[in-house]
């Protein structure tokens, strides 16, 4: 194991999100406050509560779902693209790094820059909207893994893209409206029968309502679910990152 | 001398089914400066590519220093460096971060004082501080090389590093490299400068067209190198030459109207002014005369065009 080489890109990843703290921390922090305001103060204030929660509470376990599902998909794809983009990926294939060291470090990196910024949305949505914790272990839990999982499927769309469009094509195109269509701002049981249904294919309603659980005790579906939900999904794009490296894949010609 | 990497059977053909190397079998020996030389496309990144894990082989087997590079890579590659031929850096990070990233990516622990020494060779230290996007191209290339050298590495390869830089500055590298040597660093370097493998290298190797046509020692080149040629212009062309002038070194142009004999500068006795009394005294005259020194470029060019 060599952990000076994981040590070394961990720190080099932290350091790039350092060094554009404002496009990676006060962006995302304000654009959430934004939809905190227009969402939970202006608007929420005339919707009724959603099982027995005010809207503005209701809604800030999606939106900082996601926040950390955007974040950590373009974090991990930009950490894994640059290198490829500028050639400087010639020093990592050619160190005495594995696979799975080269992940770890890079998806480490990505997801610990997540999780601190869902910590700090979480404390900038206290400003504008009244919420508790119920389960904050459980709540800590569903953030980290659900940044570890995402950061996981940003790397292979890193590994994956071609180009800079290609590489946010899949955040806008698929991530953004999985999460808007997966429960964010309602409640899926307020959807027509046949929707729920449809609905239950999207694997963002699962992350959504299992964290929304961690909050408030209810969800659409049984927390235990959630959980097996997010343990098939980052298993999949383990298994994914791993035949990608055994093949060389994008990486070596 | 022992052997510090071997190749055996080394072949690529990359996706686009086009065969870059084909049954490469080379052995470098502990401490030497070996210069790879080929033309453009020959293949000698492809080769370097390989031997650092960045191209996958199709096929053969690289040992260095009796670590395999699949089964026993982190032993290998510890003892890698690499400068690329291509200035492939991220420009927004200092030189000082990108070289203490360098050593921990290869597994180092940190020695700030050995990277404070490194840059200072190179004349970087001034600089530490600066991104690498303020840096002139010629500093940019020596940030890669110190990169490089920032795991303290026992083999360094150099990708043509003297493409694009000034001749100060190729004098310098000159001076480290063999200063390198003298630490005992193996040194694999490709080049287009046939000077340059002709002043620095111990051994040359020339490659084309995926194919290595000759691995030589220096001075062995360099004898091929001594030798020259003598035209004699005659004044009227004859039909043969006299049978007291008939020898191996000798020959009559085709349209009859010059000698070439042929001699080496290493002997002390070229024996040109015999040849010339011997012409003399045969009643063949001469109105001029040209001599001519074949060069590693000739050799190289004449390989290329031969085998090919
Ligand atoms: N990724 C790749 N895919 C397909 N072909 C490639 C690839 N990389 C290199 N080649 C081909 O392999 C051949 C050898 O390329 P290589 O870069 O090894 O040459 P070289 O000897 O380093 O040339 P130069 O002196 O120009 O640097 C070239 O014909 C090149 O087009
Ligand atoms: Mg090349």
């Amino acid at each position: 194991m060599n952990h000076y080489g994981i040590k070394a890109i961990y720190c080099y990843e932290l350091a790039r999100a350092w060094r554009t703290i404002m496009q990676s921390i006060a962006s995302p922090v304000l654009s959430t406050s934004l939809y905190f305001i227009v969402f939970g103060s202006a608007i929420g204030s005339r919707i009724v509560e959603i099982d027995g929660i005010s809207y503005g509470a209701f809604i800030v376990p999606g939106l900082l779902m996601l926040t950390i599902l955007t974040e950590s998909t373009s974090n991990a794809s930009f950490g894994i693209y640059m290198p490829k983009f500028t050639g400087s990926i010639y020093e990592i294939l050619s160190a005495p790094v594995s696979g799975a060291e080269i992940v770890i470090g890079y998806v480490g990196a990505a997801a610990t820059k997540s999780v601190i910024l869902g910590l700090i949305i979480l404390l900038t949505a206290r400003l504008f909207v009244d919420y508790s914790i119920m389960h904050p272990l459980w709540m800590l839990m569903f953030l980290i893994l659900t940044a570890l999982t995402f950061s996981l499927l940003g790397f292979l769309i890193g590994l994956w893209a071609n180009s800079f469009e290609q590489l946010q094509i899949i955040p806008m195109m698929v991530i953004a409206p999985l999460t808007f269509l997966g429960g964010t701002f309602y409640s899926i049981t307020m959807l027509p029968e046949f929707w729920q249904k449809v609905t239950l294919l999207n694997p963002v309603v699962y992350l959504v309502s299992g964290f929304r659980w961690s909050f408030y005790g209810s969800a659409d579906v049984h927390v235990g679910v959630s959980l097996g939900m997010i343990a098939l999904f980052m298993a999949i794009c383990i298994a994914a990152i791993t035949w990608v490296f055994s093949t060389g894949y994008k990486l070596k010609p | 001398m022992s052997d510090i990497l071997t190749l055996e059977g080394v072949d690529k053909t990359y996706d686009t089914g086009f065969n870059a190397l084909s049954n490469i079998n080379l052995s470098i020996r502990r401490g030497e400066i070996f210069a790879l030389l080929g033309p453009n496309g020959a293949g000698k990144t492809t080769l370097i590519g390989i031997i650092c894990g960045i191209v996958n082989a199709t096929a053969g087997r690289i040992v260095v220093d009796s670590h395999d590079t699949q089964n026993d890579f982190r032993q290998a590659r510890k003892q890698i460096g690499l400068v690329p031929q291509e200035l492939s850096i991220n420009i927004f990070d200092s030189v000082w971060n990108t070289v203490h990233f360098s050593r921990g990516l290869f597994g180092c622990p940190p020695d700030d004082a050995y990277l404070e020494q490194l840059l200072k060779n190179l004349s970087l230290w001034e600089k530490k501080d600066s991104r690498i996007m303020a840096l002139s191209g010629g500093m940019k290339r020596r940030v890669l090389i110190a990169k490089a050298l920032a795991h303290q590495p026992t083999i360094l390869f150099l990708d043509e590093p003297t493409a694009g830089v000034d001749v100060e500055l190729r004098r310098e590298m000159w001076a480290m490299i063999r200063r390198l040597r003298g630490e005992g660093v193996t040194i694999i370097l490709t080049t287009h400068y046939i000077e340059e493998a002709e002043d620095m290298a111990d051994r040359i190797g020339v490659i084309n067209k995926g194919k290595l046509m000759l691995v030589e020692d220096k001075h062995a080149l360099m004898r091929e190198l001594g030798r020259k040629s003598l035209t004699v212009l005659l004044s009227k062309p004859i039909t043969q030459l006299p049978t007291e002038l008939m020898r191996d070194d000798l020959q009559l142009a085709d349209d009859g109207a010059s000698l070439i004999y042929h001699y080496s500068t290493a002997e002390t006795d070229s024996g040109v002014s015999e040849l010339l009394a011997q012409l003399q005294s045969a009643g063949i005259h001469y109105q001029d005369l040209q001599t001519r020194q074949s060069s590693l470029e000739e050799i190289f060019v004449s390989l290329v065009e031969e085998k090919a």
